[in-house]
């Protein structure tokens, strides 16, 4: 019997629509799936938040009557997915991973979430994150952290780990992640998944709860490029309710992952970032980037070492950007329309009730980035942190106009590290930072990326992650490159690298 | 009350000591079809909580879009008041509490306004009487979003004290706001209070000239705030200055300001130091009372509002916006007072009562212009004194006051019936025509009627009727208003006048 759930999306739709499977019957393997390896906040994966079995099969269902009626409403019309808890979904709750949300119901859909249904993807439930996106763990969760389904001692990465590992536990063919400073990337890579954060603009930002929305990015996780760039084509676009979404056509995504997987990359010039490699770097993790990088000679590429002088001090710059935009965002969180209240003993005023809801609602991580960007934006400390962080933002900007002057597309490892211990970094923020070092300068910039899995690094057997970069609204340039190396490395592999994965039976509470 | 109004100065000392600085900061409400930010109907007065969608009550993930047509109205209200529009500008996010504020931060203009450095010319009653121009420089002019009302439920005051439980409407929240901001006025001395009337007042006819907003000050969709310092005569620089909120009529803009000249003086004079705060206005009493206090370091963490896109007008855009302005209001008033022959007392009349665009469009559908104002200012002014309803809201069309004075010149009815008329037209019994036949109002002047009446008149004044065989007719006047009686006022006078002097004579 086919175990469906080891598919490819690409995979499942054309099984679905040759008719060998429905999508009730999908939707269902998946199901099972979840329930039998996902657990809870204490054991399994733990990549769900809340599971919406009733209403993914209600959408399975009529998928299925659509293609009966030989009405598809797209290519992967069928295929279940699964959501990061970020985005609003109408009718099915959305915390963002926080108490101060717990229990809010929207009244409405993500425009992103809005597609996915008009696409007929039925949505399995929400995925586990850290708490409003804050992290690179997923341990920052209010509801208990994610497990990496490679070692579950480890992180899945942060803050989309859900979403990562809900894919590599093989709970769902297919996830939406939120990238701001590698949100998407950094945990792909460290579970042996695909994930992408499309150029900035290029996929609606409406109905994400944001957190810096000057980098805020919604992009697909999965586990082949092709299916990255399936699920980027239906969720790109521009949306009359976010104006700062490109006005453009979505280019054909899926064509050219298709042309690049047949391997000739000659022409090619890739830039290797000097500044994103080799010391700081785990040697495993250097090793499968550079024998990644004898990949893409051998397909016919150009590679040459570049400079990006400013990515030192990206760090920085977004770590004062950031809290800036949250701190405002945040405030709007004052337990008196939705979410969590918390009343004080006796007669509290207005005031009493938001600083105990606050208190209570909002975890450590988010309330050490609303002090810092409450202090930043004050008055007088506005042009020193806030100004010069933009101005950095400026010259990062033009490293990267200036790299791609030289090469069509920048390459670096995706994280220094693989998947690093449960607990390991919780009380070392700017260690917890670290590791999203090589993932941030594309987000300052808004230019596009993707991780994809290169390997396991030899100390530990762990996936490492490739990134490639391109300039802004060349993401085709991601799905061609990414394909190609992707054919190459299943080449040597003899298969994807999440075939590798540990089995994961009977692990669920 | 009383205790505050002991210490007051007079005006006149207050003046002879110290020179007032004014600043006016208003708010213009936009009377477009949608909100600010989202696509929500802007209707006043609508049931609570109807017009609102995620974008308006900041739910979480919700994103703004700038309404097109605000931009256009605060352009066209930036090159009316002589600004320059940014080639360039963005929207900030102002970070504060207020409690029926949605997101908790208010998306504004900070320091890169849509409209800067304007001026209006405005006009006021010099020394001798005659008109004096006053030039009042303006700051900038920006856009922003309303907050939502509150409503204070349970208390004897409709205060948040003592109320048992607020409720929050957020219709309001996101209604697009024009803020325009002047320059510190100075040199306006005892005319000050004078100079923010007129200023309030010409700005409110631009406002209303351009079609931007209803302009209705006693619904809020003009609100004032009025600033005033004062500084020692010759000294150069401003005194600490109070912020008057909401003031929300022309009349207490007036008020405001000379009462806080009063409260200033006294308070420097007493060798006291003024406290920077806001002040809140109360119409009953004419006094102000503390509000918050406020410094100029209040910290509103503005930075750019990262989900919006600059706004760059073309300037091909702003030249077309240019061409739709209306005729400056003040070169208006001097032609129409000219084409209308009206004397400055005549036009200042009609300018108070807010009659000026009624008078206008009743001359525009054909009525001489002295029997427009004669309607307007007399009639009409005095229904609306005794019934407080605006006189552009009674339910009056200057068409039907048209209508009216020309079913007078036609003679179909005289002054006295056009009262009934016009009774009638407000009562809701349809066109002053079809009230003419409703009520059977028309003059009758076929002498077969007209003869009989005259005739039972002269039968019951013998002495009146010797007079005028006498020769003295201006006696008639008697028999005339005998006439009248007799005939329900539906008299035509004219004719009945000659009658008794044919039968008379």
């Amino acid at each position: 019997m086919t175990d469906w759930t080891r598919k490819t999306a690409d995979e499942l739709a054309q099984a679905l629509a040759a008719g060998e499977v429905t999508s009730v019957e999908l939707t269902q393997a998946h199901l099972d799936r979840i329930a039998a390896v996902d657990g809870n906040a204490d054991a399994g994966i733990h990549a769900f938040l809340h599971v919406d079995a009733e209403g993914a099969l209600a959408q399975a269902k009529a998928s299925d009557e659509r293609r009966a009626a030989g009405t598809p409403a797209s290519y992967l019309d069928g295929v279940p997915i699964a959501v990061k808890d970020v985005l609003a979904t109408e009718g099915v709750p959305t915390t963002v991973a926080s108490k101060i949300l717990e229990g809010w119901i929207p009244p409405y859909d993500a425009t992103v979430v809005k597609k996915l249904k008009e696409a007929g993807l039925p949505i399995l439930g929400k995925t586990n994150m850290d708490e409003f996106a804050m992290g690179s763990s997923t341990e920052h969760s209010a509801y208990g952290p994610t497990r990496n389904p490679w070692d579950q001692t480890r992180i899945p990465g942060g803050s989309g780990g859900g979403s990562a590992a809900a894919v590599a536990a093989f709970e769902a063919p297919l996830a939406l992640g939120t990238d701001t400073g590698g949100s998407i990337r950094q945990p792909a890579a460290v579970t042996g998944s695909v994930g992408v954060k499309p150029t900035y603009g290029g996929v609606s930002r409406y109905g994400l709860v944001a957190m810096a929305n000057s980098l805020d990015q919604v992009g697909p996780v999965t586990r082949t490029v092709l299916d990255s760039a399936l699920l980027h084509e239906l969720i790109g676009g521009h949306d009359p309710l976010d104006s700062t979404s490109i006005d453009a056509p979505v280019p054909a995504f899926a064509d050219a992952a298709r042309q690049g997987a047949a391997g000739d990359l000659s022409g090619l010039k890739v830039g290797v970032i000097r500044e994103l490699q080799g010391e700081g770097y785990q040697p495993g993790v250097q090793a499968r980037f550079d024998e990644s990088l004898d990949l893409l000679r051998a397909a016919g590429a150009e590679v040459v070492e570049v400079s990006c002088p400013n990515f030192v001090h990206a760090l920085a710059t977004y770590y004062l950007v950031m809290p800036c935009e949250a701190s405002s965002n945040l405030a709007k969180f004052d337990a008196m329309r939705y979410g969590l209240r918390v009343t004080p003993d006796g007669d509290p005023s207005a005031e009493d009730v938001m600083r105990a809801s606050r208190d209570a609602g909002f975890g450590d991580e988010v309330k050490r980035r609303i002090i810092i960007g409450t202090y930043a934006l004050s008055s007088g400390y506005y042009d020193a942190y806030y100004g010069q962080a933009q101005k950095v933002r400026t010259l990062i900007t033009q490293d990267f106009e200036a790299a791609f002057a030289q090469v069509d597309v920048l390459v670096s490892p995706t994280s220094p590290t693989t998947a690093f211990k449960l607990g390991e970094k919780l009380d070392d923020p700017i260690a917890m930072y670290l590791n999203d070092l090589a993932t941030i300068p594309a987000n300052l910039a808004g230019v596009p990326g993707i991780s994809l899995p290169n390997g396991l690094a030899d100390e530990d057997d762990l996936p490492s992650g490739f990134q490639i970069l391109a300039p802004a609204t060349e993401d085709v340039r991601l799905y061609r490159v990414g394909a190609a190396l992707e054919a190459a490395l299943e080449k040597n592999w003899g298969g994807p690298l999440l075939d590798r994965a540990p089995e994961l039976e009977g692990v669920s509470a | 009350m009383s205790a505050a109004t002991a210490k007051l100065k007079t005006f006149d000392e207050a003046l002879a000591a110290f020179d007032p600085a004014l600043g006016l900061e208003v708010h213009v409400e936009l009377s477009t079809n949608t909100k600010m930010f989202c696509g929500c109907p802007t209707e006043f007065g609508a049931e609570p909580n109807t017009q609102v969608c995620p974008t308006c009550l900041g739910l979480p993930g919700a994103m703004p879009v700038v309404n097109g047509k605000a931009v256009e109205a605060a352009i066209r209200i930036g090159l009316a008041l002589n600004c320059e529009i940014a080639e360039w500008c963005r929207f900030a996010r102002k970070n504060y509490f207020y409690p029926d504020m949605p997101k908790n931060f208010q998306t504004s203009q900070y320091d890169e306004p849509i409209a800067f450095e304007g001026y209006m010319d405005v006009t006021i009653e010099g020394d001798d009487g005659e008109p004096e121009i006053f030039r009042v420089e303006i700051e900038r002019a920006h856009m922003e979003e309303d907050t939502g009302k509150s409503l204070h439920v349970g208390g004897a005051t409709g205060r948040i004290h003592g109320a048992d439980y607020s409720l929050v409407d957020y219709n309001r929240a996101g209604i697009p706001l024009i803020e325009i901001v002047t320059k510190p006025i100075t040199g306006a001395g005892a005319k000050a209070p004078a100079v923010a009337r007129a200023y309030v007042a010409q700005l409110r006819d631009l406002i209303v000239a351009l079609g931007v907003s209803d302009a209705r000050m006693d619904q809020g969709s003009i609100r004032a705030d009025v600033n005033l310092s004062l500084a020692p005569k010759g000294a150069e620089k401003l005194g600490t200055r109070t912020e008057t909120k909401n003031v929300n009529s022309l009349r207490s803009v007036e008020r405001a300001v000379r009462y806080e000249i009063q409260r200033h003086a006294a308070i420097l004079t007493d060798g006291g130091s003024i406290l920077q705060e806001t002040r809140h206005w109360h119409e009953d009493t004419g006094v102000t009372t503390s509000g918050r206090e406020k410094s100029d370091a209040e910290d509103y963490r503005y930075f750019p509002e990262p989900d919006l896109v600059p706004v760059a007008p073309s300037r091909e855009w702003v030249e077309e916006l240019r061409g739709t302005l209306p005729e400056n209001p003040t070169v208006k008033r001097a032609r129409l007072q000219a084409d209308w022959g009206f004397t400055d007392l005549e036009m200042r009349d009609t300018i108070g009562a807010g009659a000026f665009g009624l008078v206008e469009q009743t001359v525009a559908e054909g009525c001489a212009p002295q029997a427009a104002r004669k309607w307007w200012l007399g009639e009409m002014a005095r229904r609306s004194n005794e019934s407080g309803v605006e006189i552009s809201e009674l339910g009056i069309t200057p068409a039907q006051v048209a209508k009216i004075q020309a079913l007078v010149d036609a003679k179909t009815i005289n002054d006295k019936l056009a009262r009934q008329v016009i009774e009638g037209v407000l009562a809701g019994e349809g066109s002053p025509e079809e009230v003419v036949e409703k009520r059977g109002l028309a003059v009758v002047s076929d002498d077969g009627a007209l003869s009989a009446a005259v005739d039972k008149a002269i039968e019951a004044n013998p002495d009146v009727a010797d007079k005028i065989r006498d020769g003295k007719v201006a006696a008639a006047g008697a028999l005339i208003g005998a006439v009248m009686k007799e005939m329900r006022g539906q008299a035509d006078a004219g004719r009945v006048r000659e009658l008794i002097i044919e039968k008379l004579s």
